[in-house]
């Protein structure tokens, strides 16, 4: 089991049940569970789709779209069976919140996909989680017999006369299906790489069926919307900025933790305040504040606030909340390589510019960073990681590349000084030779 | 090719959840890795017949998904996080702690068999780094004593 965290400022809602059991069908019920699914089984979808709309409940995966508009794409009629289906592939470095929500409150991710599927008129959906929560997927299957036991799911669910199927899947390691249409091809037994688009998955996605995908955050944060109403999501953000977001503190910081904070919430107060600052006497060297595919404050920056639309005006993005702390004792050059050799890692190769681009970033660091570097090399980074942009199937080559532009732009000083042979300064005194990033 | 008959109500249950059969086939190769310890030739001519798919496009699955192997490894499976947050947080020196330890680098196996060394991408302990799975197992929040007290209770679990 993860720990658990707290502080004052945390407004508790998908994380209101962490802690208490709520794993236990019982517990689950006592704490308002299921209520949310029958009062959407007597709603209809346009009532249930329109509340989601107004919540300004947007996606907690990363891209953060308007989950009711992505819902209200899919066809009212189609021949072939519509789906739904929650990414809980959660693999973004710097991310590890879905883990508490599977372990903590897993009934509230179904339920979450029971109303998605009552919103578009489906009668299955699947839950998809990485392979190394293994742990969760256990939690999760019991979470699903439960509740076919008590008569949720199945044939005719809460006496309603309706069905629906909740299954779970299990992949096995791999970065790239986190992206919707890999994750499909996934869980379809085949390679996750990703399907061109149009036609989006709304209208053909598993199966060539039209399936709605949603993160796993997203659908926990349905059935509280829908119990509480969409006014009150909507107030707790900002403006198009819905509701609450489970951010993943970590690195170089004295409490991390997943906190669970109002969208909107000061990011220099997060880390300062909720995350109890840099230890060690050390100073803010920048932040990675949505996971690792998103470009970097540096520490003048980080006075934002902490919802979709105010931090891709700072340049960045919100991503998936994963808030990456990096203190001053920590060499850009080498944070930037480490970033690369796992896009390298993870690039499916379907692409040219993202498999041959990660990789020649990736040489370029490593040279960078043992000595070798030539200063025609920091501009021809940028380039190259610019040239990326835009230009593949899946978000993964932007993902790469973007990161990479901020720390050239940003730090362009610290790949100076490694230039020509000069060690890096950052290696800890005593290190007889650098620490090797090896290759896999 | 026999497996076990927890493996074969799993898998037996788990082809009625899908309209296509080919669909179980990323979850079912997992478990088959956790009953046999790798992904055998046998085993995967096995899967391919009973899915009606070729030998090659059965490998050609697993050749995509880092957890999957077809290599034997070790009892235990050492996998250590050394991605940005558990890299800042020193998971290099566990890595680097692990690999003396047990005499062996990336992927390598030690000679009693017990425990396989793996470099390995985020694991989603970002919050509770620097962090290691062995096998399925969390451990977390590592110190170079930390890790060595876990990989001590695992070669005790292996020898009694």
């Amino acid at each position: 089991m993860a720990e658990l965290v707290s502080h004052p400022d945390e407004v508790r809602i998908v994380s209101r049940r962490f802690g208490q059991g709520a794993t236990e069908i019982d517990r689950y019920l006592e704490l308002d569970g299921y209520k949310a699914v029958q009062k959407a089984l007597g709603m209809g979808p346009d009532a249930i789709i329109n509340e989601i709309k107004n919540s300004a409940l947007r996606g907690r995966g990363g891209a953060g779209f308007s989950t009711g508009m992505k819902w209200s794409f899919v066809p009212k009629t189609s021949a072939k069976p519509k789906y739904v289906l929650c990414n809980g592939d959660e693999s973004e470095p710097g991310t590890c919140k879905d883990r508490l929500i599977f372990e903590q409150d897993p009934h509230s991710v179904i339920e979450g996909v029971v109303i998605a599927g009552l919103a578009v008129g489906a009668e299955s959906g699947y839950i998809y989680i990485r392979g190394e929560y293994r742990y969760l997927s256990i939690i999760m299957q019991k979470a699903l017999r439960d509740a076919y036991a008590r008569g949720f799911l199945g044939e005719n669910i809460f006496g309603s006369g309706r069905k629906f199927d909740v299954y779970w899947h299990g992949g096995a390691g791999a970065y790239e299906v986190g992206e919707e249409s890999a994750l499909m091809e996934s869980l379809e037994g085949k390679r996750g790489i990703p399907r061109i688009r149009p036609p989006f998955p709304a209208v053909v996605g598993l199966w060539g069926g039209p399936t709605v995908i949603n993160n796993a955050e997203t659908l926990a944060n349905v059935p509280h919307i829908i119990l509480g109403g969409a006014d009150w999501y909507a107030k707790l953000g900002p403006a198009k900025n819905g509701g609450t977001r489970l951010f993943c503190l970590s690195g170089n910081i004295a409490k991390p933790g997943v906190y669970e904070l109002p969208m909107g919430y000061n990011l220099k107060r997060m880390i300062y305040d909720v995350g109890g600052g840099i230890p060690g006497g050390r100073a803010l060297k920048a932040v990675v504040p949505g996971g690792a595919s998103c470009p970097c404050l540096t520490a003048d920056e980080v006075d934002v606030s902490m919802d979709f639309d105010s931090v891709a005006k700072a340049g960045s993005m919100l991503g998936s909340g994963g808030v990456v702390v990096i203190d001053d004792a920590q060499c850009i050059v080498k944070f930037a390589l480490r970033t690369m050799k796992f896009y390298r890692h993870e690039s499916c190769g379907w692409c040219i510019p993202c498999r041959e681009g990660t990789d020649w970033l990736e040489k370029t660091l490593i040279r960078f960073h043992s000595g070798g570097g030539m200063k025609k090399d920091i501009d021809n980074m940028q380039y190259l990681a610019e040239n990326m942009l835009g230009r593949t199937f899946c978000p993964l080559g932007d993902a790469a590349a973007m990161p990479t532009i901020a720390f050239v732009k940003k730090f362009r000083k610290e790949f100076e000084d490694h230039l020509e042979g000069r060690p890096c300064r950052y290696e800890k005194e005593g290190a007889t030779e650098r620490l090797p990033v090896m290759a896999h | 090719m026999k497996f076990s008959e927890e493996f074969e109500t799993r898998f037996k249950e788990m082809l009625g959840n899908y309209p296509t059969e080919r669909s179980v086939l990323v979850p079912t190769l997992l478990y088959i890795q956790d009953e046999i310890g790798y992904l055998s030739d046998e085993a995967i001519l096995e899967i391919a017949g009973r899915l009606a798919l070729t030998e090659l496009e059965v490998r050609n699955v697993i050749s995509y998904y880092s957890m999957l192997t077809t290599k034997p490894r070790g009892k235990f499976n050492v996998q250590v996080c050394t991605n940005i947050s558990c890299m800042v947080r020193g998971g290099e020196e566990i890595l680097a702690h692990c690999a003396k330890k047990l005499g062996v680098g990336h992927k390598g196996t030690t000679q009693d068999g017990l425990f396989t060394l793996e470099e390995v991408e985020c694991i989603g302990a970002c919050s509770w780094a620097p962090a290691a799975q062995v096998n399925y197992d969390f451990h977390e929040n590592l110190t170079p004593e930390k890790i060595d007290g876990v990989l001590d209770e695992y070669r005790k679990k292996a020898t009694q």
